[in-house]
Parts: structure tokens; sequence; C-alpha cells
């Protein structure tokens, strides 16, 4: 699942797809903490779930007030577009 | 002779619980292959939802419930409801209807429907079955508030640091573009006051005055 992420990470081209392809690898992380939590009956596999959950949130908050502002500059949501950063 | 059904039994328990988390993997892969090559926002939203879905069945089948609850509640609750939002944000205005018209066609939910489907159906087997041998030896929630309160206290403070700058964040970059066309309205609005009041004057001026 994070090869997956990774994967449409390089693939699309638009920003929001890219946002997304951040929460599945962020979720196939902490799946895989989880299953090792699981595997040496830790509860510390959830704890660090627990972790990727908070920073997932707050990327996302942030993410998508950036690419809303980024959306009001530039009229597009294309990376290609978007990599010149003329202000 | 009495031992060899009830082993039976749990050994078929215990390969219909993996066969169950295998089958949730299998719809989390597909829900998100699906969700990578669709072209639309809302329907790659719809196959994100139905693979967090399908990871809290398999956290559920490994064994952590309380995870699996705050998979459900924090990702396909907020954070999806953050995405939606915005995406309704950016298609306003433009030609909406007739891509609302387009998307409604009765075959895009058929995808999402199935394999949610598949969920439902494993959920209800689960909690209709016996939870003692739910997995392998589940971590409750008790455990997890215990180690989290306790070793990790310093990354519970970390983390509640970093949701507040999250949230400071947001609201500043939401806030920079709306700041603008409400000074400018003041600066109007202070400027048709100033006319108004000069035109009251000029109206008392031109009544003849009064004589008592």
């Amino acid at each position: 699942m994070f090869s997956l992420g990774l994967t449409s990470l390089l693939v699309r081209r638009n920003l929001l797809f890219v946002l997304m392809s951040l929460e599945v690898m962020l979720n196939a992380a902490g799946l895989a903490f989880v299953v090792a939590g699981s595997r040496w009956h830790q509860a510390d596999g959830q704890i660090m779930f627990l972790f990727i959950l908070a920073i997932a949130a707050a990327e996302v908050a942030a993410g998508l007030a950036l690419v809303f502002q980024i959306y009001r500059h530039f009229n597009s949501l294309d990376v290609d577009k978007l990599g010149e950063m003329k202000g | 002779m009495r031992r060899r059904p009830s082993t039976s039994i749990l050994c078929c328990r215990e390969g219909f619980m993996e066969l169950l988390f295998y089958i949730a993997g299998g719809v989390a892969i597909v829900s998100t292959v699906l969700m990578l090559t669709r072209l639309n926002l809302v329907h790659a939203l719809l196959y994100l939802i139905v693979s967090f879905l399908a990871i809290a069945v398999v956290f559920f089948a490994l064994g952590a419930p309380f995870v699996a609850a705050l998979e459900v509640i924090v990702y396909a609750g907020a954070i999806m409801v953050l995405f939606v939002f915005v995406g309704m944000m950016f298609n306003l205005g433009q030609n909406s209807v007739p891509t609302e018209k387009q998307w409604l066609t009765p075959g895009i939910w058929v995808g999402p429907a199935l394999l949610s489907s598949i969920l439902f159906g494993e959920v209800v087997y689960l909690l209709q079955a016996n939870t003692e041998r739910m997995g392998a030896l589940p971590v409750g929630p008790k455990a997890v508030g215990i180690a989290l309160f306790g070793p990790y206290g310093i990354g519970v403070e970390l983390a509640s640091m970093l949701l507040l700058a999250g949230v400071v964040g947001a609201y500043h970059l939401g806030l920079v573009e709306t700041v603008q066309p409400e000074i400018q309205h003041v600066t109007n609005t202070d400027e048709g006051r100033a006319d108004t009041g000069g035109d009251l004057v000029l109206a008392g001026a031109h009544k003849p005055a009064r004589t008592p």
C-alpha cells in the first residue's frame, strides 16, 4: 500500500490527488506499526499509530489550506504548471 | 475423543479470522488501486473512504479495536469531510449542474457499494462471532491508554503542540484571502456615510427657517 501511494504521488499531477496519496502512505505506515504491535502483543504499535494519526490530521489541515490558496492564486492545481513558482 | 472436535473448531475459527483479514486487506488494496485510477475527485474520495474502512476492519481482525474505531472516526470521518469540503469549494460556480448530472449516473456507486458491502458482511460476522478469540490476543484500549500516558507522555505533548500549530496555521492560511475585501468594504461604507451626512446638511439648509 505504501508503494501504491508512492507511485500515485509520482504519477498524478493534481495537488488534491497528491495529498490523498500522502494519506494512503501515512495509513500504510500506521498499518505496518499496528501489525508489528499485534505480532509482539505490545501496545506501542497502536501508540505510534495514534501519533501518525495526529500528524496526518495536522498535515491535511495545513495542506488543504495551502492548496486552497494556491488554487486562488493560480487558478489551477497542476503541479507542472505550479513548478515555476513565480509569485 | 471430546477434545478433538473443539480443537478443530478453534482451528477453523482462527483460519476464518485469517480469511477475514486477507479479504479485508484485498478490499483495501483493490479500493486503493481504483482510487488512484479515478479521474474524478469525488469518485476517488469514495474509493478512499472504502479503503480506510477496509483498513479499520483489518485492525479489528488484528486485535486492535481501539485503533480501528479511531481509524473510522478520524480518517473516514474528519479527514474525508475536509477533502470533500475542499473539493466542493473548487467545483463551485463553474457549470456545476451539468457535471453533477453527469456524475450521478447510477453505475458509479456500484463499485464502492460492492466493496463496502463485503466489509459490512465481515463486520456483521465479527460482531456475531465469539469475541474471545478475536485474532491473536487483542490489545485493548486500556493497555493502549496506560502506555500512552505513562512512558509516552512527552509524545502526547508533542502531538498536541503539533495539532495546535496545524490549527493555527490552517486558520492563518485560510484567512489571508478573506481579509482584503472586508477592509475594502469598511472603507466604502465610511465614504458612503460621509456623503449622506453632507446630503442631510444640505437638505436641512434648504428648508425654510421656522419662526415661532
